[in-house]
């Protein structure tokens, strides 16, 4: 296969990544954040940690992966974007470390300081990833100033354009709603109802601030027309979702807001194909598929493991889930906090 | 005070920090997994209350080390921009394959195996752990793979008109001479230093028993048939651990020794600053104790074994090797043309010696040897303090303040079980700190100065900024983790007589373990 296809597939590759990511992070950012709102005491927030609990950090490795798909495959992509959103990036990585260890630790002493400073801590830790993660996405689509070197030359504030805060918000409660469907497909009792009548006004928010996004990418931002596709489908999924859940379908809601996340993704990725990352002041000092990538036999590497490995990734993730498929209720709760 | 100053430091705290929990999670992945297997096979209680008991520890070690990591996988792209442009069509694709093949496993199968207590079927549950270990096997296997190119970058070459290093051969890479004795090394130090752990835990129990009868009188307690059985497993796990380390203590010093030959012959500028060697010697003089000028520059005093020196570094006893003088001629002249080439003349006059710091060089490799020997004595003693069964007698005839155990209440016994753990752990960490500041001034050997890899584009602050955080965030999850560790290890074996019989089909049966 030769470069310039290769660059293709790795571009997809990533876009593939970072779609697995939202679409299964996404839900436990959503579980994480909601503790506050959907779990009314111990037990009950309890019973919704435990729903994440065999699957979050498995979860979390897709952004491992992403990070180390771009860094191997497109290096100058991963340079100038984790160099130049230096301190949003900073702020996902404090909090992906301190809530994979809130969730280890917090049931491990048996003092309601220790857990209420842990749940604090999966609270912030959360919502915090899932705002910025939506501002770093909505930033690289929309282009942002660039060096010739290919270094980010802009500021803190430069970041905060009001069209990565649009996309900031999409992502909060994209994740919300997206979280409270999946409390409500693997609980039993108040707590799924409490989360499905939860799931249908943040999924509001979501639907109104989704559009508003994709309107505005298309016509500001998106380098093909193409783009209206994936977003419509990721709109109808949503509306979709919504539906389901107020018949009380729970796992096609679910997967309602599953593929509007994916369709999301495909969205931005689509649109921001062939660059990478656009330059917002000189559009040659900014990067693409072509001049960000590796080399022809780099890619030809991965991509045979890529080719090998994700079969066999996708079925054992998927047979964890399979295995933890049961729902659960505060009944199921054993009786000593830590086992 | 510059950015890059701070980025050094950052790198340095923040993957010190997170190697204390990897070697734990490598060695003891493994060694749980082993005690499981026992339990499997045998049915003994137990193994059953070990594999938990230290399953345990492991778990909340594995946590900070999986935190951790994820701020490694990042930090390149964030303060080392320059050089992931440079080395991301190589140094990447191990990253890459890492997650995709080591961290998916790891991290699946121990939310399985966490979870999986009871509700998978037994030899598959005790294949999740064993998956969860074979996950951080590979995952040493391919960071090693990435670090050893930064030592001797083979396979690849310089391409002048993109200003990186392009792969030329991936083969090369996998079979790169610094990985194949450093793997070993690395996943044998593990070993030792998870072996150490479990021997330091149980020998830490026989101590508080023979502490806690020494001050009670009575006698009853401790022919109790619990209490024996209690001090029988600890003595076991004692030992288990302890022949686990020195085995693998063994095995570390001889794959040591071969690295001392792969480094002599690829970065013999390494070698000579581990000894403070700074002129050509043949034979060579092992140094036992040098004191330099305060610079780094010249010798003062020192005790020297003649010959040993030429051994560890050539493996004959009169072979010469290099110091660190002649070294930097000969640096200077191979390098100087291509580093004012690809960084500019700039970077070139800059790099005015090619020597890393020798007083850091020399104490850390001398601390990684002792601690690592320090350690295996105390694993000896061990042995040997355990090596029959000393039960109380029966009740009556045992006069107050007979020891049950072997180990016996005293200070000496209580601070060597102390150290036991630290100084294998901290064994790994001097090594690391030998290994990378012996690579400087470099950050790719030969290829790229440390200070060309930095970002450009990030401030002093910025970098200050992490910094600060992450030394906060650290020190504060450091000292919960040890609190955790001293909790869970006090508490002892837990009960793991089974629970009564619930029905498979009753709905509202508790789940087996819930976080």
């Amino acid at each position: 296969m030769d470069l310039a296809t290769l660059q293709v597939i790795w571009f997809g590759l990533i876009a593939v990544l970072f779609t697995g990511y939202f679409v299964l992070e996404g839900f436990d950012f959503g579980v994480g954040m909601l503790l506050p709102i959907l779990g009314r005491d111990e037990r009950e927030r309890r019973v919704m940690i435990n729903t994440i609990g065999p699957v979050w950090d498995g979860n979390e490795v897709w952004v491992l992966v992403a990070g180390g798909a771009m860094f191997a495959a497109f290096p100058e992509w991963y340079a100038t974007l984790f160099s130049g959103f230096y301190v949003p990036l900073l702020l996902i990585l404090i909090c992906l470390v301190v809530r994979a260890v809130a969730f280890e630790y917090r049931g491990k002493r048996d003092s309601a300081r220790w857990r209420r400073g842990w749940l604090i801590s999966i609270i912030v830790c959360s919502t915090g990833p899932a705002v910025l993660w939506g501002v770093a996405f909505a930033n690289i689509v929309a282009g942002v100033p660039l060096g010739p070197d290919h270094e980010y030359i802009g500021t803190l504030g430069d970041l905060l354009q009001p069209f990565a805060l649009l996309g900031g918000l999409v992502t909060l409660s994209l994740f919300a709603t997206h979280g409270a469907l999946f409390v409500a497909l693997k609980t039993v009792g108040e707590i799924r109802t409490r989360a499905r009548k939860l799931a249908g006004r943040t999924g509001v928010v979501a639907a109104v601030s989704l559009v508003a996004l994709a309107v505005w990418y298309n016509l500001a931002h998106a380098n093909t027309p193409l783009v209206w596709l994936p977003t419509a489908i990721a709109a109808l999924a949503l509306v979709g979702a919504l539906v389901a859940n107020r018949r009380g379908r729970e796992g096609w809601a679910f997967t309602g807001t599953a593929v509007t996340i994916g369709a999301t993704v495909a969205t931005l990725f689509l649109g921001l194909f062939p660059d990478v990352m656009p330059a917002s002041n000189v559009a040659a000092h900014g990067l693409t598929i072509h001049n960000a990538s590796a080399t022809e036999l780099t890619l030809s590497i991965m991509s045979i493991a890529a080719l090998v490995a994700t079969p066999v990734v996708l079925a054992y993730q998927g047979w964890t889930y399979w295995v933890f498929r049961k729902r659960i209720g505060v009944q199921h709760l054993p009786a000593e906090q830590s086992a | 005070m510059t950015a890059e100053t701070l980025a050094r430091w950052q790198f340095g705290i923040t993957t010190v920090y997170h190697f204390f929990f990897v070697p734990i999670t490598i060695g003891m992945s493994v060694l749980v997994a082993i005690l499981q297997t026992f339990w499997v096979r045998t049915g003994r209680e137990r193994y059953l209350q070990l594999t938990k008991f230290y399953g345990k520890l492991f778990l909340i070690n594995f946590a900070l080390g999986v935190a951790t990591g994820i701020v490694q996988e990042f930090q390149f792209g964030m303060n080392w921009s320059d050089y992931s442009r440079f080395v991301g069509d190589i140094f990447g694709a191990p990253l890459a394959l890492e997650g995709l093949l080591a961290f998916f496993l790891e991290s699946t199968f121990l939310g399985l195996w966490i979870f999986g207590w009871d509700r998978l079927p037994k030899k598959l549950h005790l294949a999740t752990i064993w998956l969860a270990a074979i996950g951080t096997w590979l995952s040493a296997a391919f960071i090693l793979a990435a670090n050893s190119w930064m030592q001797n970058p083979v396979g690849s070459r310089i391409n002048l008109d993109r200003g990186r290093a392009e792969l030329v051969d991936f083969g090369a890479l996998l079979t790169n001479p610094v990985f194949l004795v450093t793997y070993p090394h690395q996943i044998l130090a593990c070993l030792m230093t998870a072996g150490a752990l479990v021997a330091a835990v149980a020998g830490w129990h026989l101590w508080r028993i023979s502490r806690e009868e020494h001050r009670s009188s009575d006698v009853e307690a401790a022919s109790d048939v619990q209490a024996q059985e209690e001090v029988a497993t600890h003595r076991w796990a004692v030992r288990f651990g302890a022949v686990v380390m020195l085995i693998a203590g063994l095995g570390v010093m001889i794959t040591g020794d071969l690295q001392g030959k792969v480094m002599t012959e690829v970065q013999p500028m390494k070698m000579a600053a581990a000894e403070a060697l700074y002129e050509n010697e043949q034979p060579a003089a092992f140094s036992v104790l040098t004191i330099g000028s305060l610079d780094g520059s010249k010798e003062l005093f020192s005790i020297k074994v003649p010959n040993l020196l030429s051994f560890l570094a050539t493996g004959t006893f009169d072979g010469p090797v290099e110091g660190i003088n002649p070294l930097n001629e000969k640096y200077r002249e191979a390098y100087r043309a291509q580093l004012a080439e690809l960084y500019g003349p700039e970077v070139a006059t800059q790099l005015t010696s090619y020597n890393p710091n020798i007083p850091v060089t020399y104490w850390s490799f001398r601390a990684m040897m002792g601690l690592g020997f320090a350690a295996m004595g105390i694993g000896l003693v061990l042995l040997w303090a355990t090596r029959t069964r000393r039960r109380s007698k029966t009740p009556g005839e045992t006069p107050a303040g007979t020891w049950a155990t072997p180990i016996a209440h005293s200070r000496l016994w209580h601070l060597m079980l102390v150290a036991l753990p630290l100084a294998p752990l901290f064994a790994n960490s001097f090594g690391w700190i030998f290994t990378e500041m012996g690579r400087q001034p470099w950050l790719v050997f030969g290829l790229m100065p440390t200070a060309a890899g930095v970002s450009p584009g990030t401030t002093l602050g910025e970098v200050a900024l992490s910094l600060g955080i992450f030394t906060v965030v650290y020190a504060a999850l450091a000292v919960i983790e040890v609190g955790l560790l001293i909790t869970y290890i006090r508490k002892g074996l837990p009960d793991v007589t089974p629970r009564p019989e619930t029905d498979e089909d009753d709905a509202d049966a508790p789940l087996s373990f819930a976080y």
